[in-house]
Formats: structure tokens, sequence, C-alpha cells
């Protein structure tokens, strides 16, 4: 295994709370190669050949396992398309965690386009946890362009958390689903832009089978000249359930705009949106400095609750 | 103790200034249980958001043991220790009961601790501390998850505007007890209860009424309530019931 520095090692911590190698199978990408790789006797991992990125392969009926593929960038300049595929074997219950953390000290733009794709076996349930992080002082801009495609079968599971709180300066995040019969699926967005940062979200959920069921609910905060858009469109082809929201809070100069779709094509979807933006309620902050806490510090809390 | 000299209040309702508070002049002693009532709109609720900071007033100085707080803002007077609990509870997004005991406390409360404090305003604690304070918390669950907030943050001088409201006859029962075992334990400040309910209104040492923004009387317990019982300043619990229409939680 490769040495990771300081750097690195912190952004590991930030995008997938790793401060030793992870148990079960792991990844470590680092600056564009591998830093460390493990596969265990239910989860395994290879390099694709053609393209880069991975293939993961998780066997039918794999519980309690998970796989941790981390991406850290240091280098300034370095642009990457990173293609990962997960293969979920039916019944399979495991949670996957993946991440990437730019430190950007250079002058030259930093960019990782992690396109990861999902397909989820029937029966089975996974977690997806994926957060984004960045820092750096330097004047190059740090760019994520994330996207994930989910392939349920029959009574699949899928459960993800996209958080991306701090130092990202552009992100396009698109995000499709097909769900089959009795398919759920389950996505909280985290998002907070700074500065001149400027985050876009895509979603389409296609409901394709009975009893299928998705619920997209995003939550964030746009601080100081920060820009985004989060449009997420539901497709109901079939008896099935689906909810989109997007619950917004806007400080300073911040600018959202919530675009949520739903298309019907079956008599029986049942498919609701909800979207609210709006600044910091007063009196949810006159309510914080009553208990003691300056102006200041109530937002803190206040921001720190909502995107909990 | 809390001093108002000559405090007025106005507003601007449509362009025309409308007087909410006139010229009040009150001194709130230490280690006294003291409830303001009269009728509705008779500026009881701005008076306490006067004295928490909330409300800047127009004329007049407010002297906090002896300090100036007129032009001090809410942290401030806060920090000196005036508690305040909201007649209409906040609501918060992802904020926890436990999260909100440990921003009144001051201080990383354990789970110990901050259940003594759920405990003491009658809810089983353990059920309600990783709540979040939201819409799914029943009225009568938020006012008295506000009252622990208001006790935990032990302030020399507490003021609850309209406890009652909102809860039912039974909690309403609890309420009385949570103020006069509050009352028992008054080392070095006061509470200040802004109601009108009668049973509220029994467990004060003192009893203030205002009406029309003005002081109509302040003096004892025993000189003011006989006085007040059967008006709209002291109603009483069949009332109280008769008003909401029944339990609400």
């Amino acid at each position: 295994m490769i040495q990771l520095d300081e750097i690195q090692k912190r952004l590991l911590s930030e995008v997938a709370d790793l401060h030793t190698v992870p148990e079960g199978a792991y990844n470590i990408r680092s600056n564009s190669q591998s830093a460390g790789r493990r596969s265990t006797a239910n989860i395994e991992i290879v390099s694709k050949t053609d393209v880069s990125g991975l293939e993961i392969h998780i066997r039918p009926g794999t519980k309690n396992e998970s796989v941790h593929i981390p991406v850290v960038m240091t280098e300034s300049g370095l642009k990457e398309t990173v293609y990962n595929d997960f293969y979920i074997g039916d019944n399979a219950d495991v949670v996957i965690i993946a991440g990437c953390g730019i430190d950007n000290c250079g002058n030259q733009d930093s960019q990782h386009d992690g396109i990861h794709r999902f397909f989820v076996g029937k029966g089975a349930k996974i977690k997806y946890v994926e957060k984004h992080y960045g820092s750096g002082s330097g004047k190059g801009k740090r760019i994520l362009n994330p996207v994930t495609e989910v392939y349920q079968e029959e009574n699949s599971s899928v459960i993800m958390e996209m958080v991306q709180i701090k130092g990202v300066d552009d992100t396009e995040r698109t995000t499709k689903a097909v769900l089959d019969t009795g398919a759920k699926l389950v996505v909280r967005e985290r998002l907070m832009t700074h500065g001149q940062q400027r985050a876009i979200s895509l979603y389409n959920v296609e409901l394709n089978g009975k009893g299928a069921n998705a619920d997209v609910v995003s939550r964030s905060v746009a601080r100081d000249d920060s820009y985004q858009k989060f449009d997420a469109k539901i497709i109901g082809n079939a008896e099935c359930t689906g909810h989109t929201e997007c619950d917004s809070i806007i400080m300073d100069n911040g600018k959202i705009l919530a675009v949520p779709g739903l298309e019907a094509n079956c008599v029986d979807a049942s498919l609701v949106h909800e979207a609210a933006i709006g600044k910091i309620a007063g009196e949810q902050l006159i309510k914080l400095m009553t208990l003691g806490l300056t102006e200041q510090e109530a937002e803190e809390q206040i921001i720190n609750g909502f995107l909990r | 103790m809390l001093e108002l000299k000559n405090v007025s209040f106005s507003v601007d309702v449509n362009g025309k200034e409308k007087d909410i508070i006139k010229n009040i002049d009150l001194v709130i002693p230490d280690n006294k249980l003291i409830v303001i009532t009269g009728p509705n709109g008779g500026g009881k609720s701005s008076l306490a958001k006067l004295i928490a900071g909330i409300y800047v007033p127009t004329s007049g100085k407010i002297y906090f043991n002896g300090v100036d707080i007129t032009d001090m803002g809410i942290t401030e007077r806060a920090k000196l220790g005036i508690g305040f609990a909201f007649q209409q509870p906040v609501k918060f997004k992802g904020i926890t009961v436990l999260d909100l005991l440990r921003i009144a406390a001051g201080k990383r409360l354990s789970i110990t601790e901050a259940c003594e404090y759920l405990s003491s305003v009658g809810l089983c604690a353990r059920d309600y501390i990783d709540r979040e304070i939201n819409a799914s918390l029943s009225g009568g669950e938020l006012k008295r998850i506000e009252i622990a907030t208001v006790i935990a943050r032990k302030t020399s001088l507490s003021l609850f505007d309209e406890p009652e409201a909102g809860i039912d006859l039974w909690s309403f029962g609890n309420l009385i007890e949570v103020f006069r075992r509050m009352r028992k334990q008054i080392t070095d400040g006061s509470i200040i209860i802004i109601s009108h309910q009668e049973r509220i209104l029994s467990t004060a040492d003192e009893i203030i009424v205002l009406k029309d923004g003005r002081l109509e009387m302040q003096g004892s317990k025993d000189e003011i309530l006989p006085a007040l019982i059967g008006t709209s300043s002291a109603i009483t619990d069949c009332k109280m019931g008769a008003m909401k229409g029944g339990a609400e939680e």
C-alpha cells in the first residue's frame, strides 16, 4: 500500500470517516492511482481493463459487509473520469461508502468525475453513502461531477446518502434510477454551498413495477453568492408511489432554483412533490438567542440541525 | 431585581402609531413569583418581550440588578440571566430535544442530566431526548420542553408567557406543580408568569394587572386575587376546558 501523507489522510477522514485501513473490502484511489485494495471472500474488486475504474462484484446473499472506495486528490490540475460498476447479488445486504476529497493548493482546476452504476439484484439491500469535500487555498477550482445510475430488480432496496457540505466549487450531480416491481429507493441529499460555488443536482427516477416506491429528499443551504439547482423528476409507469422534496435555506445573495417534476403514465401511480425555499425563520434565531447564543451561533446551530 | 422606569412601547400600524405599553413603572423584587394578568390585548406579552429584549422600548429605561439593560440585545440579556419561555414554542428542523437542552444549559449535559429536566416537566424523558423539535410533537409536549429549556438555564429571572396555552387540563395540573416547585427553589432571583388562569394566579406571591397598556394594580395575591375572580383576568379551570373544547393532547 502506498503511504498516504497528512493531507490525504485528512481528506479520507472527511469523506469516509476513515482513520486507518477500513474493515472489509476497499479500494483507496489517490491521485489517480490505487493506494491500496482488498477483496474479501464475498466481495471482489477488480480493475476495469478498457477504462479507468473498478468492477465490484458482491456475491448473492452477502450480509453485513461493507465496501469502501474513497478517492483523494491532492495534485493540482488533475482531471479524471472514473467508471465504477457495482454488481450486487440477489438478497445481499451491504453498505457501500464512496466519497471524494480534493485538496487543491495550486492554480489549475482539479476535477474528478465518478460514474457509478449499480446493478441491484432481486431482494438485495444496499446503503450507499457518498460524501464530497474540498479544501486548499489555491485559485484552481475543485470540481466534482458524479453520475449515479441505479438499476433495481424486484423487491430490492437502495438508500443513498449524498453529502456535500464544504469546499467544492462546481458540481453537477446526475442520478438516474430505474425500479422494478416492489423496489424501494430512498435518497437523502445534504448540500451547502458558499462563495461563488455552483451545485446542480438532477434526478430522474423511473418507477416501472407495481409497488415501486421512491422518496427523494434534498435539504440544502446556499450562502454568499452561490447557486444551486435541484431538478428532480419521478416518472410513474405502474401502480407505484413517489415523493420528491426540496427544502432549502437561502442566505446572503444565495440563489436556488427548485424544479420538481412528476410524470404519471399509469392511473394508479401516486406521486407527490414538495418544495420550500426561504431564509432562516426569525423566531428560530430569537429563541436560540434567548438561550444565550449570539445571532451567528444561533445561525450555525440552525444550519447544523437542518443539514444533519 | 428588575426595574422598569417610565417604559412605553408603540408600534406602527398602517402608518399610525399605536401605543401598546404606556408609561409603566414597575419593580420586580427578588425571591418572588409574580403573575402578570389582565384582559387580552392589555400588553402582557409585549411587556415580557420588552424585558427579554425581543422588543425595544420606544422610551423609558429597564434596569436588571442595577444595570441599565435598555439598549442590550437578546443575547446579552440572556447572558445576564434573563430566561424567556415562548407562548408559541418555536419549531426547528433537525434540532433535537437534547440539543436544545444542551444549548440552554450552556454545556454538554449528560443524557441523565438532560432527562432530569424533562422529568421535572412531566415528560417520560427517554422517549423524548432524541426527538426533533418539530410538528411531530403535540402542543402540550412542545410547551413542556419549552419550559424545561428555561429551567435548564438556571436563570435568575425566568419569564413564562402564557405557559398554560395549548396544554390540556391533565397537563395543566402538572404544570402548576412545576411552578410550585420552582417557587420553592428560588434562591436569588424571581419568576414572572404571564397568565390569566386562576390556579396559576393562586401560586403567586404578587399579582400585577395590566389593562390597555397601563399598570392597573400591583400587590400581594391576597390583596388582588379576590377582586379578579370571575373576570377575564382570572379564568377558572372549567372555563379553560370549555374554551379549548377539551383536551388537546
